[in-house]
């Protein structure tokens, strides 16, 4: 009799890991999620670049929870202590200026990313049934971002945070009757103080994250659910092999978690760029004024929010009423919300879309950009008067959508999506 | 009070609206001129850390900067730095704090000198350069000065010993009663020479503004050389990442 030997398993032979894995799927359905959400998710092979923000966009968020945390190891939500604590943070904690840069730059390329993809879903109509609530989930995230990136500016407790938070917490002072309490309401005080930063804090790093995590969660549920979309707005779905997957379709991993790596190796090499040698790009992530503490007394020479705000900042400053710029502020950003209802082509993607939807989206693009460029400089009159032709045109694309699309020539969309191997 | 800082806030919410505000910018319109500081010049650093003791922190603290961490950057030993930089019994690894009391700044000078930790930061080298050599004789002003890039500044010219003194030349025309109307600034004259040349002065000026440049962000020193290695190892990871997808994709028909 001799002593057996570990060898390799044969066929059939269940391996130790393999083993491991069957326990925790008997317990956990962690194969069946690997398989729904990645292995044999069928994504269309026809991905042009356009689908990489969505990859990137989450990359982003990890990247800002991550170093999230390692900042808040150091910093001070008091009104005393913040700012101290972040010079501290770039100053004497080891790499703490690399973590700061990181999440300070993540938080403008977090915005670039999420306005490319959003742009896409407008490109390729993704947001067209089934995909409607892929598209709400995602505008409810992109709000959540907003929330998280204003709460967040406050934080560092520089005077440009400090009167930025101040003005804008005071657009809510412009609804008649409960505005002035309202405003007390939220910042706790009778201006920007001390509890105002503490629950700017608690929002910013407890509560808008969570909610972000679980919009996510629901976004890609909702999209695998349904299936992606494709630049040729083909249903990828309706063409099935013998196998009984769709035939223009991929699984997700291997095929596309090796093409969006390196996507995300160039994303990260233009973080990268940015982050170590214009960590402030001339002023536009990071504000001059930001690096003088919070004065109440004393107002930055011009306020403006950061550049990712400006094209709405642009619409409130367009207007000469308060109240109704406000509103029109709103309008412009829950607008997003209506567009699965509003477009009524029977084309999904602008491919197969005639030149008047092409047209409003593009006159549109120009909109938003000119809006965020007239936002971020000082609002003299010509420029007021370039904010006001540009807010209509941005508004026109929202309010004639279920016009121009009804009335849009469009193209015979193919059965299967256009693809060229490379 | 609270409510006043309440309508403060409106009236800058409107003065923002409106674009009414007019941004002190215009001050120093066409007279700020480019500071060309070279941070990666040690020996510069050095001179503006010996410039910075000398004519800046009797007044100004830089509250967030340790001694030893300029030590560490500017190739100085401790001792060096205990010996040339620190006057007042700090210890190596204290900031550069001040022992002026905000209260007695305020009744000398009217406000409290800033913190110059984040000054370059926030506004600029070429602003630092161009105010430091903008200060001239204004006997209607309490310090006998006032300077073109900050009008009606509290500062008083800590450098006149250096620079000498200097006038305003206006361009303008003289009314009926010899009063000058439409005043427009056209150059300095030196009323006094200083002790240094024009030339050391400038240099001078440019040692210390790279001192103060450097304090606002001391990391900006290796910053940069991190970037070039990560950005160098992406290039590499690019190369892997996109020929194992090449090799992948081949099957993608």
């Amino acid at each position: 009799m001799s002593a057996t030997l570990p060898t390799s398993p044969q066929p059939g032979e269940r391996t130790r890991l393999g083993a491991l894995a069957d326990w925790i799927d008997a317990r956990f359905p962690m194969t069946r999620l690997w398989k729904e959400h990645a292995s044999e998710y069928y994504a269309p092979k026809n991905f042009n670049f356009w689908y990489y923000f969505g990859v990137i966009a989450s990359v982003v968020l990890v990247l800002q929870i991550v170093t999230g945390i390692f900042l808040t190891m150091n910093y001070k939500p008091s009104a005393t202590d913040a700012f101290a604590s972040v010079e501290y943070i770039m100053r004497d904690v080891p790499w703490g200026w690399l973590i700061r840069y990181m999440h300070s730059t993540g938080a403008s390329a977090f915005f670039i990313v999420i306005y490319l993809h959003m742009f896409r879903g407008l490109m390729y109509g993704s947001f067209k049934n089934p995909r409607e609530l892929v598209w709400i989930f995602g505008m409810l995230i992109y709000l959540c971002l907003m929330a998280e990136a204003f709460f967040g500016y406050l934080l560092p407790w520089g005077n440009m945070s400090y009167w930025g938070a101040q003005v804008i917490v005071s657009l809510f002072g412009a609804i008649p009757g409960i505005g002035e309490s309202l405003v007390e309401w939220i910042r706790g005080d009778y201006y920007i103080s001390d509890i105002t930063l503490n629950r700017f804090f608690a929002l910013h790093v407890v509560a808008l994250p969570i909610a972000l995590i679980f919009l996510v969660i629901a976004h890609i549920l909702a999209l695998h659910e349904v299936g992606s979309n494709n630049p040729d707005g083909v249903e990828i779905k309706k063409v099935k092999g013998p196998d009984g997957h769709p035939v223009d379709g991929i699984p997700f991993h291997p095929y596309y978690t090796v093409h969006d790596t390196v996507a995300v190796v160039v994303f990260f090499a233009i973080f990268a760029a940015v982050m170590f040698f214009a960590p402030t790009m001339g002023g536009y992530f990071l504000e001059h004024a930001n690096f003088e503490p919070a004065d109440p007394l004393r107002t930055p020479e011009e306020i403006a929010p950061v550049w990712y705000f400006t094209p709405f900042y642009a619409i409130l400053r367009a207007v000469p009423n308060k109240l109704l710029g406000v509103v029109l502020m709103g309008i412009a950003v829950l607008a997003f919300f209506f567009v699965p209802w509003l477009d009524r082509s029977r084309v999904k993607s602008i491919r197969y879309r005639g030149w008047l939807y092409r047209g409003f989206l593009i006159a549109f693009a120009i909109s938003f950009v000119a809006l965020g460029y007239l936002g971020l400089h000082k609002a003299t009159p010509a420029y007021t008067n370039a904010a006001r032709v540009f807010a209509v045109v941005y508004f026109a694309f929202f309010v004639l959508m279920p016009w121009y699309t009804k009335a849009d020539q469009t193209k015979p969309v193919p059965e299967r999506v256009t693809y060229h191997a490379h | 009070m609270p409510i006043e800082k309440n309508r403060i806030a409106l009236l800058a919410a409107l003065l923002a609206f409106c674009g009414t505000a007019v941004a002190a910018e215009e001050h120093g319109a066409g007279v700020i001129q480019p500071a060309r500081n070279d941070i990666t010049n040690i020996a510069s650093l050095q001179r503006g850390a010996r410039n910075f003791v000398n004519y800046c922190s009797g007044c100004h603290s830089a509250r967030y900067v340790r001694y030893s961490r300029l030590a560490q950057d500017l190739g100085l030993s401790e001792q060096q730095v205990i010996d040339n930089l620190m006057f007042t019994g700090e210890r190596i690894h204290d900031t550069m704090k001040i022992s002026m009391r905000p209260e007695d700044a305020t009744r000398w000078f009217g406000t409290t000198p800033p913190d110059l930790s984040l000054i370059a930061r926030s506004r600029g080298t070429d602003y630092i350069y161009s105010f430091l050599k903008s200060f001239y004789v204004d006997p209607s002003r309490p310090t006998g000065v006032n300077n073109r890039v900050m009008p009606q500044t509290a500062m008083p010219d800590v450098v006149w010993e250096l620079q000498g003194v200097q006038e305003a030349v206006y361009d303008g025309e003289s009314d009926a009663e010899h009063n000058v109307v439409h005043k427009r600034f056209k150059e300095f004259r030196v009323a006094r020479p200083g002790t240094q040349t024009p030339e050391e002065f400038d240099q001078f000026v440019r040692d210390t503004v790279n001192f103060l440049d450097y304090i606002g962000e001391p990391m900006q020193l290796e910053r940069r050389s991190i970037g070039f290695r990560v950005l160098a190892f992406l290039l590499v990871f690019f190369l892997f990442a996109y020929f194992l997808k090449k090799e992948y994709w081949k099957d993608v028909k």
